[in-house]
């Protein structure tokens, strides 16, 4: 049994500054560490400044702390610019004086170094901005800019261990940036300075796609995420997505939602899937798996639920056209504003934006039911555990809203397919196969319900049909030589009537056969008891007789004897009495 | 402290010395300073010191980073020149100023 090691009672965490960051706050445990610099390190173009100037701007406008911009490589009218495309307005905020702006131009070139000196009047600058506004927080973008223009290293070093120092006595929550160095973290070795958090920011391609991440190397006194986390730049911020900040902890529901074709609730439960269950549809191309989730989304719509469909293979209208054929009135419902369909070619972005965008899109529609049209699309974009990652992100999301998700999945023919889901199967709560059953020269579609978590399922095969009024599932056959479909269920299925038909009518004729045996016997039992009712009474009769005899014989018997005693008597009386 | 009003026809020489108090390297960058301009530029100069700790705003128009700091406003092109001025030939560079002038 382990036990706990005992935490002296004064001990506080460390206090943190929030930075506003979508998933970044999460990842550090509450945010930046307070009153102390932090270093965001990466190689150009990672988004460095985009980071620093959103935790400053997210400050001033979220958590009421105004805060400082020490730019040394970007204007103010070029930050300003840069930053209006994540939805920031640091020229309003610079008017409200919750920002200052400060430009710090060095060239080298202009400079001419005639003696001694010291940086006071970068204290000086930066002093008075922070005063100017009681700033809470400073951003420093970027530093290693002064070591390219300042000849004297030595004195730049000392300066900067001074300036660290000063930031940390002013209690101003700093982030500077810097950029990657070969061997070292930062170029300039600045990281032996700020050594309170740092932060590594990366840009990445993978198979033409690229993608950010975003690792705390480093935070003295709290603990944090080591591992990777992608973020993007999106249209109002960056967004990092921790994949281990959602708990396992989502309710479940026992409501059940019926799947739009009734034989189908039937196989599962008699009811249909559970609601806020994870709904896994398998198959080859051409099996039917759009289908089956086009009647799905239909029966959601039909039942006043918001129905957001992700395809990454066809576009709304061809979808809406091809349903149409087979009975499907989507139409109505995309009009009524409770289906929407979101298309996307799998490679317009990365796996990253994928999932953001289909976040947002979630969170502004507010389904009750999602349908990913093929999920496999998506996961060809990364890494099989990437693609794992991202799947596992998306249900924890949805299932914590309780949004019931269909994802259809399509596999390589001729393979088992358990073998080539196991990765996604073990995240669904429910994992329908769809087959092409091949024989007797055509093909025709099967349907298997392989799990289902916490009901009871039909483990038959089906079969199901398509035609222009929907789907149709029926019973496949099953006879002696195997499964049977299409044309030879049908072929089956009249033999089999003919037999029953013929069995029937054996049955009538061994019916009247047993009437007639039954009547024959019945007569000859009667025969027969009659010919033993005569014989009874005759039987009787002899048998009176016989007694009445025997009677009269005992009777006469008795008399005679009596009379015989008697005269012994008498003889007995007179001759004397005997001693006896 | 300014100098003598200019005679000749050229404007003179504006000078801004950016200090920060009266540390050593301040009132030594002033004097050498003063040298300077008295030896290569008499007559024609005008120096303004600017003390930062008493108005810090002014570091800003500049760009003044280290201190001291000598900025050339006058003639353009603007030069900077940082440090106490004791390199005097770097400083006649950085001024513009040949030697032998």
């Amino acid at each position: 049994m382990k036990t706990k090691p005992r935490r002296p009672p004064a001990a506080k965490l460390l206090p943190k500054c929030p930075t506003g960051i979508q998933g970044l706050d999460e990842i550090t445990g509450g945010g930046l560490p307070r009153g102390r610099p932090t270093l965001v390190c990466g190689s150009a173009g990672c988004g460095k400044t985009l980071l620093a100037a959103e935790f400053l701007v997210r400050g001033a406008v979220q958590f009421n702390e105004p805060g400082v911009l020490l730019a040394f490589e970007e204007t103010e009218a070029e930050l300003t610019a840069n930053v209006a495309s994540l939805g920031f307005d640091l020229a309003g905020l610079v008017r409200k004086k919750m920002i200052v702006l400060d430009y710090v131009h060095l060239e080298r070139s202009e400079v001419q170094d005639t003696g001694e000196y010291d940086l006071e009047g970068l204290f000086v600058r930066l002093n008075h901005a922070i005063d100017s506004i009681g700033a809470k927080r400073v951003v420093l973008d970027t530093l290693e800019v002064l070591f390219a223009s300042l000849p004297n290293e030595t004195m730049l070093r000392a300066e900067l261990r001074r300036l660290f120092r000063w930031l940390k006595d002013k209690g101003v929550t700093a982030v500077i940036t810097a950029e990657r160095g070969r061997e070292s973290l930062t170029r300039h070795g600045l990281e032996e300075y700020v050594s309170d958090c740092v932060i590594l920011l990366d840009h990445r391609i993978y198979d033409q796609v690229a993608t950010r991440h975003l690792r705390v190397v480093k935070y003295r006194g709290a603990l944090h995420g080591t591992n990777e986390f992608p973020f993007l730049i999106g249209a109002d911020g960056i967004s990092v997505l921790p994949i281990t900040s959602l708990a396992l902890n989502h309710r479940a529901s026992s409501a059940r939602i019926g799947t739009g074709i009734p034989r189908l609730d039937a196989m599962l439960g008699g009811r249909g899937f559970y609601r806020g269950s994870s709904i896994l549809l398998t198959g080859t191309s051409g099996t039917g798996k759009s289908i089956i989730a086009s009647n799905f989304a239909q029966a959601a719509g039909r039942r006043g639920e918001h129905v957001l469909y992700f395809s990454f293979e066809e576009s709304p209208d061809q979808i809406i056209r091809n349903m149409h054929s087979i009975g499907l009135r989507l139409a109505p419902l995309v009009k009524r504003g409770l289906l929407r369909i979101h298309s996307a070619r799998p490679s317009l972005y990365g796996l990253e934006m994928h999932l953001a965008t289909m976040f947002k899109e979630i969170a502004t529609f507010n389904p009750r039911v999602v349908i990913v049209d093929p999920i496999t699309s998506l996961m060809d974009l990364g890494t099989p555990s990437e693609g794992k990652g991202m799947v596992t992100r998306l249900i924890d999301y949805l299932k914590a809203g309780e949004i019931t998700s269909l994802f259809t999945s399509l596999t390589q023919g001729g393979a088992v397919p358990q073998q080539t889901e196991s990765t996604m199967a073990s995240l669904m709560d429910a994992w329908l196969l769809l087959q092409d059953f091949e024989g007797n020269g055509e093909r025709n579609r099967v349907l298997y319900v392989l799990k289902a978590r916490g009901m009871a399922h039909s483990n038959q095969i089906r079969e199901f049909l398509i035609s222009n009024h929907g789907i149709d599932v029926v019973d496949a056959y099953i006879g002696p030589s195997g499964v049977l479909t299409g044309s030879a269920r049908v072929a089956q299925s009249s033999l089999e009537k003919a037999a029953l038909l013929s069995g029937q009518q054996e049955s009538a004729r061994r019916k009247r056969e047993i009437e007639r045996k039954r009547t024959a016997i019945e007569r000859q039992i009667s025969g027969l008891r009659s010919d033993y009712e005569s014989e009874a009474v005759e039987l009787r009769r002899i048998d009176e007789q016989v007694g009445t005899s025997t009677l009269m014989l005992s009777t006469e018997r008795a008399a005679s004897g009596r009379l015989r005693q008697a005269d012994a008597k008498a003889a007995a009386a007179r001759p004397g009495r005997k001693k006896g | 402290m300014k100098a003598k009003p200019v005679k000749r026809r050229a404007p003179p020489w504006q000078l801004r010395l950016y200090v920060m108090d009266q540390t050593p390297r301040s009132v030594a960058a002033f004097a050498n300073l003063k040298r300077l301009c008295e030896a290569h530029l008499k007559g024609r100069y005008r120096i303004t010191v600017i003390d930062l700790l008493r108005h810090p705003h002014l570091a800003k128009g500049d760009q003044i980073l280290a201190i001291p700091t000598v900025v050339r406003r006058l003639p353009s092109p603007v030069r900077t020149l940082i440090g106490t001025l004791a390199n005097t030939a770097h400083a006649l560079v950085g001024l513009d100023l040949r030697p032998a002038d």
